[in-house]
């Protein structure tokens, strides 16, 4: 009776153990490949594409060779708009950010106070973030602020005596920053709500019983000795998430201000964020060096923000840290 | 009663085979060759072209606002294939921000056979779009204005041939100026005092666009004072006294109350001076149709008028209006480069009945043939004869050199004057310096 020999059972196990390594290699590049291939083809050759465009001389085409070296970054550099432009993003940045805050935390209090209809308040704060972007500028530059004397704000002004104001247009008051910071928050407020709503029930019930067996009162103190520092994570998370997406503007100045290449175009340089410049620049203008370029600067300079916001809010950093 | 066939839960004999192979290799990449296989297929039919000796044209428009014009173009199409069984068109009537688009496709290598636009000197040193002399023969080449064919010419060659021709001026109400006891302006201040005389509670004297004329005066005015921008030998010439002094009339405009901006439509549509927002209204000849049937003959037209006292420009100050409208280009790397020739020769050299037809039963634009401008009875009496008169005497186009950089720089120079109050002499003059360095780096 032939025996197996201890080293035979252990090459067979070997190479059944190879096999099985090789199947699961080979699913695992199945699995992956799809996405591994959408990010190559849709995320990393695009960018290193318009790395190399940056330091290209391309107009009207996106063939790369025509090398200038760091021409295109010293004239996105030298642009007077350019950098008007990232003043207008810090300008809009400033407004939006602290007043999503404190209206989503707001509506985010009352909502989850709210005994009957809690289910329907909220669902009607957060159904205006499933609307377009271009949607809602519109309705807010044809309808809500419409210049003239039938524009729905003005007809609510009137009621006062208050003369039609040009929302959108010259003047020496910029009323257009209006019409631009409420449409965003409009629309972002009700995700932002939820977000503070699941923040808000995380919070035990019993810190709050606690307090009024101390004597605390339901309002303002408990608010702030108990909600708001229990509320850290969630409120990093929201100014975080808000200050990317501000600095990130383009759907609402693009459209309420300018709106396509045939429409009067000079209220557009009013408040020009990065992104419609580079827009303009690049594919209005066919200077895709150029554009590049500027997409770069741009990218720094939102990297050296997060980064420095990450250090200041101790977004990342675990409790123990903190 | 016939067992009602059950379907196969976990354990059932009928999925062994399936579970003992719950991954076959080779079905698996036999069945992702076929898809890849037939994608691709798909695509190439898609784009494209001959299937069964029939080659399928692209053609791509702007959206024209006046009714009945995607119709009309769809039929000529239809009408050609009648003709040329083996042609067919595929007519994309693009709504949204057209030239974008446009740029972005014939950068990307997507772009249609056929497309409207006018042609620059890019697009010819990157093979873009391909030279169409032999469209138009000598005989008839006689009959298109040589202006028109200058504003397709780049380098000797034509590269657009004109589908309609554009014009612009001042639509007024004769009924709000004589209620004011006013006279049609005939020189910029004039036009300036009608416009604040005639402002009267929520009706503004004048509608130049809702940016207060940034973008549809930048050319208007200074040509109306005397300037011009890159002259027929590639000079730049606007950094002048002329050309300042246009833009300080711009800015003491809107500093004016009389100015409508915020209307719920631009410049070029005329529905605030139907609707009696405004006593007068910058606007195209295309919106005639529709202000004659709104108004009636409660309106007339006229060119911006001459911004007198201007000087230092290379011309005496003129009324002004614009030459625009739009081309057939064809694309010089489409793989029916003969076929989209031969169409658009078809359409817009040839076919003088669709030329009147789209130039003059929906909006009114010029006719590009001198022949069929000429034979065209709407435009030869009243308001549309006095704009095509208009035309033809002040006219004026930019040069195909003109770039977006240069229109940018000039555009945003010009917001900083009106808006900012900044220096008119300092921003012009940096305007046309960087406009010079464009043009250099332009012409290599």
């Amino acid at each position: 009776m032939a025996t197996t020999t201890l080293p035979a059972r252990a090459a067979r196990r070997s190479a059944a153990a190879r096999r099985r390594d090789r199947s699961a290699t080979f699913a695992f590049w199945v699995l992956m490949s799809p996405m591994v291939v959408g990010l190559l083809l849709f995320t990393v050759i695009p960018i290193v594409w318009g790395l190399l465009l940056s330091f290209t001389d391309a107009r009207s085409q996106i063939t790369v060779g025509d090398w200038i070296g760091f021409e295109n970054y010293q004239w996105v550099l030298g642009q007077q708009e350019f950098l008007r432009s990232l003043r207008t993003i810090l300008v809009f940045t400033v407004f939006i950010v602290p007043l999503t805050f404190a209206v989503s935390l707001g509506l985010a209090l009352l909502v989850d106070r709210a005994g009957w209809g809690r289910g329907i308040f909220r669902t009607a704060f957060f159904i205006p973030t499933a609307i377009s972007y271009v949607v809602a500028s519109l309705v807010w530059k044809l309808g809500l602020f419409n210049s003239l004397p039938y524009g729905v704000a003005n007809l609510g002004l009137s009621n006062f005596g208050i003369d039609p104001i040009v929302w959108i247009g010259p003047g020496d008051i910029p009323w257009y920053w209006v019409v631009l910071v409420t449409v965003r928050l409009w629309l972002q407020v009700g995700f932002y709500m939820i977000i503070f709503i699941a923040g808000l029930q995380e919070i035990p019930k019993d810190l709050y019983e606690s307090a009024f067996v101390d004597g605390g009162r339901p309002g303002w103190t408990t608010f702030r000795t108990i909600t708001l520092p229990l509320l850290r994570n969630t409120s990093i998370a929201v100014i975080v998430l808000s200050l990317i997406n501000a600095f990130q503007a383009f759907d609402e100045f693009y459209n309420v201000l300018g709106g396509g290449s045939f429409a009067s175009g000079g209220n557009l340089s009013l408040a020009r964020p990065p992104l419609v410049w580079l827009y303009q620049t690049a594919f209005g203008g066919q200077e895709y060096g150029r554009g590049s370029a500027g997409a770069f600067i741009l990218t720094a300079l939102i990297i050296a923000v997060t980064l420095i916001q990450g250090r200041v809010l101790g977004f990342g950093r675990s409790s123990a840290e903190k | 009663m016939a067992k009602q066939q059950q379907a196969p839960i976990i354990g059932d004999p009928r999925l062994a085979g399936w579970r003992r192979h719950p991954l076959d290799r080779r079905a698996f990449i036999r069945t992702l060759t076929f898809a890849a296989g037939a994608v691709y297929a798909g695509s190439r039919q898609a784009q494209g072209t001959v299937a069964q000796g029939t080659t399928t044209l692209t053609q791509w428009y702007h959206q024209y606002g006046e009714a009945g014009t995607e119709d009309a173009v769809r039929r000529y199409a239809q009408e050609y294939t009648e003709a040329n069984p083996n042609v067919e068109v595929e007519v994309n009537w693009t709504v949204g921000d057209y030239p974008t688009i446009l740029n972005t496709a014939l950068v990307g290598g997507q772009a249609p056979d056929l497309f409207e636009s006018s042609p620059n000197l890019d697009w010819v040193r990157n093979g873009l779009i391909a030279p169409l002399d032999d469209l138009i023969p000598e005989d008839i080449r006689a009959d298109f204005n040589p202006r028109e064919l200058a504003t397709n010419t780049i380098e000797g060659q034509l590269y657009g041939v004109k589908i309609v021709v554009d014009t612009g001026g001042i639509y007024y109400r004769p009924s709000y100026l004589e209620q004011a006891g006013l006279q049609p302006p005939t020189n910029v201040d004039e036009l300036i005092a009608a416009a604040t005389a005639l402002t009267d509670g929520p009706v503004k004297g004048l509608f130049l666009g809702n940016d207060g004329g940034i973008s549809s005066m930048q050319q208007i005015m200074p040509w109306a004072a005397g300037s011009d921008f890159i002259t027929a030998d590639n000079q730049v010439v606007f950094d002048n006294p002329a050309t300042i002094l246009a833009y300080e009339k711009l800015r003491e405009l809107n500093q004016t109350d009389a100015l409508l901006v915020g209307a719920p439509t631009d410049w070029f549509q005329p529905d605030s001076l139907i609707q009696g927002l405004v006593a007068m209204q910058w606007g195209g000849l295309w919106a005639m149709p529709q202000v004659t049937e709104e108004l009636e003959d409660d309106f007339g037209f006229i060119a911006f008028p001459p911004l007198a006292g201007a000087s230092g420009g290379p011309a005496q100050p003129t009324p002004a209006t614009f030459l625009g409208g739009w081309s057939q280009l064809v694309n010089a790397k489409s793989p029916n480069l003969d076929a989209a020739k031969a169409y658009a020769k078809y359409l817009w050299v040839d076919n003088t009945e669709a030329q009147r037809d789209f130039n003059l039963s929906y909006g009114f634009h010029v006719p590009p043939r001198i022949s069929v401008a000429q034979a065209a009875e709407p435009l030869q009496s009243g308001p549309p004869a006095e704009a095509v008169n208009i035309l033809n005497q002040y006219g004026r186009s930019l040069s195909p050199l003109w770039t977006g950089a240069m229109g940018a720089a000039l555009g945003d120079a010009v917001t900083r004057i009106v808006r900012e109050g900044a220096d008119a002499t300092a921003e012009v003059t940096a305007a046309a310096e960087t406009t010079r360095q464009e043009l250099q780096r332009l012409l290599g």
